[in-house]
């Protein structure tokens, strides 16, 4: 289990540092001097060079590079060169705005998904399980970003019953719940349908198999059968799709961020992008890609610890 | 036995691709009526795209300012926007953009794609894993967010997005190909073969090739709803196509800057990128039971 996870963070840590090399060398790639860029024509050439300093432009590329992630191991993420505050701080400003929201978009969706796939595949062709088949299919591949602006349009703008802007007042418990309603309605709905769907398949294949069959003959009830012997293991599926869950669910906290103005890594990366603020794009797009990585890690782990098998074949 | 870091990469587990015919991809979808919709909605989605300069009502890209904001009627279907250009038009315009970005974008990324996958597949070990090193490294970056890094990057028009698409779809690609070329390299004709003699060129193109397009195609075009999903929805965020062209994309964020006085804008944005992907979803389902019999069985 050791040299399994001694390999999986390995592997992680060199994915993860290819990913920054080739962040940075894109973003070197730029034709024109990235500190006009940023300062915008009129800026006096002391300013640019002093910009190129502060930002480390100045030195080759493999040294910003190497200099980059030495920093970043020890927390330091550099200088936002518009606002002078320090990028680790921006980040850590936004970045508890984007888990809440992944957190309760994923949360309604589990709590959502799961029992509609599980009754789903007990009342199999029933309306209910028919309904839930096209409802998934339907669902998963819709736009998160249509989702939300429908329902801002609809909760916001028509029925005035949800706030549409920003996170809330902090420290005003229900605000913030009801600023965190549309986005992670908006987030969440296409992995209710996703998540039915795998629950459902896989609690079809555990109910065919012997131990349900010798705990029905032990005359359990049938809803002990579904409960304490078929959903826990059905469930197990879901959880290596929480890892791949993170990188999308990111992707979707993007647009909701864009749609309802929340705070956010999202909306952090994309105002970044537009600036052309590379500091601060570079450091935060390295904070999603850990996210996503340790989430796949932290996965394997619990896969591995699960499913003896894994761990032994590699 | 330790095995090579490819066998324990990050990224979704790849079946092997399974041999398809065209006849009985089209019996499936026949039989099915979910299938059959989907179906209609894709024909329909690609008739308005073929078609969009004939159908047009009016100029999608003529400012008429006396008409601006005119809520959906006998002459504007689905009204005007801030310009009083004609939504309806504007909206047939942009299935142009989105099937022109999505199919050329996908075609690019699996030609990319096979040339890599075949290489990692059938190369030296140490390239193939090096490439699957690159393969997870692009994959470990959230599509929406690799999207933003290369529009901020290279800015923003129809070559850019294009570019970011074959970026985010040439991984994915390459490891099916990868999988399927493992594992044909052993298989008994491949050996054959290479006892008389082939060379690996011959072998790529004229054994292994030939086994991996068909499935790779139908792969491909499911994937099509996801490419002018991330279109639009670049677009969508200032990081797309440039106006004024009448992406679906363009068309929502314009809308949604006027949602409560001319909700009428985003809600004619939504509809055809709903069609799009319901279309393309349903028949692609349709499709994957088949290309899938362990799925079929189970559901």
């Amino acid at each position: 289990m050791l040299i399994y996870a001694a390999q999986r963070v390995g592997l992680a840590l060199a994915i993860c540092i290819v990913a920054m090399v080739m962040l940075f060398g894109a973003t070197r790639l730029l034709p024109g001097d990235l500190a006009t860029i940023m300062l915008g024509p009129r800026a006096t050439p002391e300013r640019v060079a002093r910009l190129n300093e502060e930002m480390g432009l100045d030195r080759p590329l493999p040294v910003q590079i190497a200099l980059f992630i030495g920093n970043a191991v020890q927390g330091d993420l550099g200088t936002d060169p518009l606002t002078e505050r320090k990028v680790a701080v921006i980040i850590m400003e936004n970045l508890p705005d984007t888990l809440i929201l992944v957190a309760t978009a994923l949360g309604w969706s589990f709590l959502l998904g799961i029992p509609l796939g599980c009754f789903s595949a007990i009342r199999r062709n029933s309306f209910v399980d028919k309904f839930t088949g096209v409802l998934s299919v339907g669902t998963i591949s819709l736009p998160s970003f249509v989702v939300g602006i429908y329902v801002a349009l609809i909760f916001a703008v028509q029925l005035r019953l949800l706030p549409m802007r920003g996170a809330g007042e902090s420290g005003q418990i229900g605000n913030q719940i009801a600023h965190l309603i549309m986005p992670s309605f908006a987030v969440g709905l296409g992995w209710v349908g996703y998540l039915a769907r795998i629950v459902r398949a896989s609690m079809l294949e555990v109910m065919g198999e012997n131990h349900i069959r010798t705990a029905r003959a032990f005359g359990l009830p049938e809803s002990r059968v579904v409960s304490r012997y078929a959903l826990r293991i059905a469930i197990l599926p879901t959880l290596t799709l929480l890892a791949l869950a993170i990188g999308g669910l990111l992707s979707s906290t993007v647009f909701a961020e864009n749609i309802f103005v929340r705070p956010g890594l999202g909306s952090l990366i994309v105002n970044s992008a537009k600036l052309r603020n590379y500091p601060v794009l570079q450091s935060s797009v390295l904070v999603a890609v850990g996210i996503y990585i340790s989430a796949t890690i932290v996965t394997d782990m619990i896969v591995a610890w699960l499913d003896p098998r894994v761990r032994t074949a590699v | 036995m330790s095995a090579p870091p490819s066998e324990i990469a990050i990224g979704p587990p790849i079946a092997p691709l399974p041999a398809v015919s065209g006849g009985r991809l089209l019996r499936r979808v026949r039989s099915d009526p979910l299938g059959l919709l989907g179906l209609a909605l894709v024909a329909l989605v690609v008739f308005c795209g073929l078609f969009a300069d004939w159908i047009a009502p009016y100029d999608p890209f003529k400012i008429n300012v006396p008409a601006m904001f005119s809520a959906p009627s006998a002459a504007h279907i689905m009204g005007t926007d801030n310009l009083g250009r004609d939504i309806f038009s504007r909206i047939l315009k942009g299935s142009q953009i989105a099937l022109v970005v999505g199919v050329s974008s996908i075609l690019i990324s699996q030609v990319i794609g096979l040339a890599l996958g075949l290489i990692a597949g059938y190369g030296p070990r140490w390239l193939d894993n090096a490439l699957i090193l690159v393969f997870d490294a692009v994959y470990s970056f959230p599509t929406v967010v690799l999207g933003a890094v290369l529009m901020a990057i290279v800015g923003a028009s129809v070559h850019t997005l294009m570019f970011v698409v074959v970026v985010i779809q040439t991984p994915a690609y390459a490891r099916l190909v990868r999988t399927a070329t493992l594992a044909k390299k052993n298989s008994d004709f491949v050996l054959a073969e290479r006892s008389l003699g082939a060379g690996p060129v011959r072998i790529l193109v004229r054994h292994i090739l030939p086994n991996i397009v068909g499935p790779l195609f139908i792969i491909g075009s499911m994937d099509i709803p996801a490419v002018i999903t991330l279109e639009a929805g670049l677009t969508y965020l200032g990081l797309g196509l440039p106006p004024p062209a009448p992406s679906w994309g363009r068309i929502l964020e314009e809308g949604y800057r006027f949602i409560r006085d001319a909700p009428w804008i985003v809600v004619a944005g939504g509809i055809p990128l709903i069609v799009t992907t319901l279309g393309f979803t349903f028949l692609g389902e349709s499709l994957r039971d088949l290309l899938d019999p362990k799925l079929r069985r189970i559901v």
